[in-house]
């Protein structure tokens, strides 16, 4: 018989917790869920917007019924569970209804404070936290003409926008004396309650509530001071309490809150807790994103993986208010050692301030332009070191050289019909309606769903925002530890290292040893896994092309109508008559029907067919061709400009440097695609300044670029050094090359890596050390010895010839 | 029923990997499981006809090369959200042989 799970509370988190046991462990428990409401689960931070009138219920429940059923869940709404009996292991409901369990989980929320000043429990006195609460207020809003908010924080500026736009007269009164106080500095609240009292809302600052007046319905409040207002509805949003008086009564360790640990087991094994309702190392939180998390790991040790830990969370803030754009994150008032970026337009309205110790972001407040809250708050939790971008990062990300979009970026502005993906043509309309309809958090969910950003991803930023701004704080950003994928909790650097470390040599190692979750890995994880173990230990590994996209299977590119094409390899790009006489008859005799000359100075040959492959190599082999990769993560080609030679411009001999790095580096794999290139002089005609490894010869010797590239994001290369020979040239990019293949990401170009980790960390280990680099180039020279045997030879010999022969059917 | 056709020995198809069998209208991919299990299908995705027979094997699914559509191989539909399917022909191991049944 399957175990007995029971979710007590029918809110985000437990239903979040229940959709991640679901698909990691679909039939491990028979599942009964008791809510006190009498909806099935709906998005409560969408509240605002349906009591602003811009949303229905209808539009913000997430699981309908129907899903419930679909999971074979018992749901009972408007009954909540008022007694756990932990010894005979069963909940009771109100109803009287008892179900027994072998595994709970608590997500019971919280509720709002009540302030306890006399009159405090009078009809008219509401929280704002449900359905109820909502209804109430549209209700009141009907009949009543003035509305007081007690509290200025997140909660209470929402409610009272959405009472003001129900056409009541709203009074805000807050204790302190700003606004939003846990998530804004002084700037940014004062922006905001100019923008708000322009919007007709009235603050009473520094005022404390004394009592409520009314005989048996509200009608005013008495401040401590003495003075009085009317009041026909009070909205009570002075902040939230654990509602853990359940969890309490069966004996169940708390404090503020359901005490839980890193798996979210509470004191009882068997009893889980996530949610507003639970404190994790001291803290609680009362913002979704962390409450996700959370449910992920309840998820996964309820399907007894036991794999996954709850660290806390970084938590961001988006106010949702139309019209009113606002962002917080980290710590945000600077202490002593900190250092201050400000930018302020109050014309614009515009405020944007940025908290940094270390060059690395602690805090970010921004008001009016919020674009690049996600892009500051992305960096704020990886820790990353800003000093390479830091005099242009107040003015957003698209300003590092997003040359592709630039101004596209302000999403919030965009029509419904405007294209983001241009890949899958998905438009801005496409992404905000399945959000909002298939109930979506996540940028992977986005992309399941829409396709949008599934491709190239480069408008991946764009279709963040859009759900940034669609969900608001609800919009679960990319956890700053990400795995490699769904087959593992590991991140790609914990892989890597791990490889290194305890030496995995095979990939079934890699499985075992770091548990992954599918007995074969997956489309993601297995190239990545190849390529790490590949690079590790190039002598010891032997590659799998099962775990190669198949490009790289069959040293070719994939077209779109099933044939391949070929791009033999030209050293510098230089080519004899001989050379073209041969590609020209392999061409006439596989009728290859159109030939092209590439960007990086060679021919690709398109339309050929899979099983002519082998002998068209056969024949280019013989005329002296290898390989040109062009279909591989790997060493793609090295682009030259005339040269001293012929150039009248020329410094050094530009084209002879550009075969002698080829030939170094050819047959190389990498994480990603990986261009070099070599310009004779300044002019730089062979555009060195967008490869991953450029170089500019100048008359007193050679300056080393790297981390550009062209492509999706246009980004130009970082100077690393200048060098006096070819020799250090060689030297340098060997060990330029192997610190990339050795530490950056499956997939990450060498632009983001030089980002991420700073071209301050390459210097130090390339030119400062002097050992190290020289330990650098021997091994990527150890890697070459394998690499550098030309796979096309080898299959016109006879390797793999399987990939390349149709099976036939045997009469 | 249809005929059981005698396609190869199984050790022809590399373990999460994939052999196409021409067939007069079309292709079909025959795919080795890493329990060893076989499957066939038509060697087309649902949603550009994509040459499945190229795509990586996990589980008993593949990814289309093309666009990263992943097929059931058991039941040759797309798995979610994506939607589709592509025809699927019996196949079976008998005596080291690998047929399928047209």
């Amino acid at each position: 018989m399957k175990e007995r799970l029971v979710l007590v509370g029918n809110g985000m988190a437990g239903v979040r917790a229940l959709e991640e046991l679901l698909k990691l462990a679909p039939e491990e428990y028979e599942i009964t869920v008791f809510g006190a409401e009498p909806y099935p689960n709906y998005n409560r931070i969408m509240l605002s917007p349906v009591l602003a009138g811009e949303k229905t219920i209808d539009e913000i429940i997430l699981n309908d019924r129907e899903w419930y059923e679909s999971n074979g869940i018992t749901l009972h709404t408007g009954d909540p569970v008022v007694e756990i009996d932990r010894v005979s292991r069963k909940v009771v409901a109100k109803s009287g209804l008892e179900v027994p369990y072998d595994r709970l989980l608590l997500a019971t929320g919280s509720e709002p404070f009540i302030i306890p000043v006399p009159g405090s429990d009078l009809p008219g006195v509401i929280g704002f936290r449900d359905i109820a609460d909502v209804d109430a207020m549209l209700e009141a809003a009907k009949t009543g003409k003035k509305a007081v908010v007690i509290g200025g924080g997140l909660l209470g500026l929402e409610a009272a926008n959405g009472l003001q736009l129900n056409g009541m007269e709203v009074t805000v009164v807050h204790l302190m004396d700003i606004l939003m106080e846990r998530q804004l500095d002084r700037m940014a609240a004062e922006m905001l309650k100019k923008s708000l009292e322009e919007k007709g809302l009235k603050f009473l600052m520094e005022t404390q509530t004394a009592e409520v007046l009314g005989e048996d319905r509200v009608t005013g409040l008495r401040f401590a001071d003495g003075s009085e207002i009317e009041a026909d509805l009070v909205v009570m949003a002075v902040g939230i309490r654990p509602n853990m008086e359940l969890a309490q009564k069966a004996g169940l360790y708390c404090e503020r809150g359901v005490v839980v640990d890193d798996t979210m087991q509470t004191y009882d094994p068997r009893v889980y807790a996530v949610g507003e309702c639970v404190q994790h190392r001291g803290e609680c939180y009362g913002l979704v994103a962390p409450l996700f998390e959370q449910a992920k790991v309840a998820a996964n040790h309820l399907a007894k993986m036991g794999i996954a830990r709850y660290e806390g969370s970084v938590t961001s803030t988006k106010l949702k208010v139309t019209g009113i754009d606002l962002f917080s994150a980290g710590e945000f008032n600077e202490e002593e050692g900190d250092e201050t970026l400000v930018l302020q337009d109050p014309a614009q309205n515009v405020y944007k301030k940025l908290v940094l110790k270390d060059n690395r972001i602690k805090g970010a407040v921004m008001f009016g332009d919020t674009m690049d809250g996600t892009w500051y708050f992305q960096l704020l939790r990886e820790g990353a070191d800003i000093s390479g971008f830091r005099n242009t990062i107040l003015f957003g990300q698209h300003d590092l050289g997003d040359a592709g979009h630039g101004d596209e970026t302000r999403v919030a502005a965009l029509s419904n019909d405007a294209e983001i993906c241009g890949c899958n043509g998905v438009t801005k309309g496409d992404i905000v309606d399945a959000i909002q309809t298939k109930g979506l958090f996540t940028l992977d969910d986005v992309r399941a769903h829409t396709k949008a950003s599934a491709s190239c991803g480069s408008c991946t930023g764009l279709v963040e925002a859009i759900l940034a701004s669609t969900v608001g704080e609800g919009y679960e950003a990319k956890p700053s530890k990400k795995p490699v994928c769904g087959c593992t909790e590991h991140s790609h650097d914990e892989v890597i290292r791990t490889i290194a470390e305890h030496e995995l040599k095979d990939m079934r190692a890699v499985f075992d040893f770091l548990e992954w979750k599918t007995p074969d890995g997956c489309a993601t994880c297995r190239p990545a896994l190849n390529y790490y173990l590949l690079a590790r230990w190039p002598q010891e590994y032997h590659d799998d092309p099962q775990s190669r996209y198949i490009n790289e299977r069959a040293h070719g590119n994939i077209q779109k109508d099933g044939t391949y094409s070929v791009v033999p390899r030209m050293f510098g790009g230089l080519c004899t008559p001989a050379d073209l006489r041969a590609i020209a008859e392999v061409c006439e005799k596989y009728q290859v029907p159109e030939m092209k000359v590439t960007g990086g100075q060679r021919i690709d040959l398109f339309g050929v067919k899979k099983e002519d492959l082998p002998l068209m190599w056969k024949d280019l082999s013989e005329a002296g061709f290898v390989s040109g990769h062009a279909y591989g993560k790997a060493m793609r080609t090295v682009k030259t400009c005339a040269g001293k030679k012929w150039c009248r411009f020329g410094t050094q001999d530009s084209t002879g440097l550009g075969v002698k790095l080829e030939e170094l580096t050819w047959g190389s794999w990498m994480p990603h695609k990986f261009k070099l290139a070599v310009s004779g002089c300044p002019r730089n005609c062979a555009e060195a300044t967008i490869k991953d490894f450029g170089v500019v010869c100048v008359d007193s010797g050679y300056e080393l670029h790297v981390g550009g590239n062209g492509g999706i994001k246009v980004r130009v290369t970082d100077l690393l050094c200048k060098v006096d020979s070819e020799e250090e040239v060689l030297e340098y990019c060997g060990a330029f090359t192997q610190m990339y293949r050795e530490e950056a990401h499956y997939l990450e170009r060498t632009a983001p890596w030089v980002e991420r980790v700073g071209l301050a960390y390459i210097k130090e280990r390339i030119l400062d050390d002097e050992d190290e680099r020289k330990a650098l180039y021997e091994r990527f020279k150890i890697g070459q010895k394998v690499a550098q045997v030309d796979p096309w030879k080898a299959r016109a010999e006879g390797e793999a010839a399987h990939e390349f022969v149709p099976l036939k059917i045997s009469v | 029923m249809s005929d059981w056709k005698k396609i190869a020995p199984l050790e022809d198809i590399p373990r999460l990997g994939s052999r196409v069998v021409e067939i007069e209208d079309g292709s079909i991919a025959v795919f080795r499981t890493s329990d060893d299990q076989v499957f066939a299908v038509r060697d087309a995705c649902p949603h550009k006809n994509g040459p499945l027979s190229q795509g990586i094997v996990a589980g008993h699914t593949v990814t289309c090369p093309l666009h990263n559509w992943k097929i059931d191989l058991e039941s040759g539909e797309a798995l979610g959200p994506d939607e589709g399917c592509t025809n699927t022909f019996a196949a079976k191991v008998e005596d080291g042989m690998v047929y399928i049944a047209l």
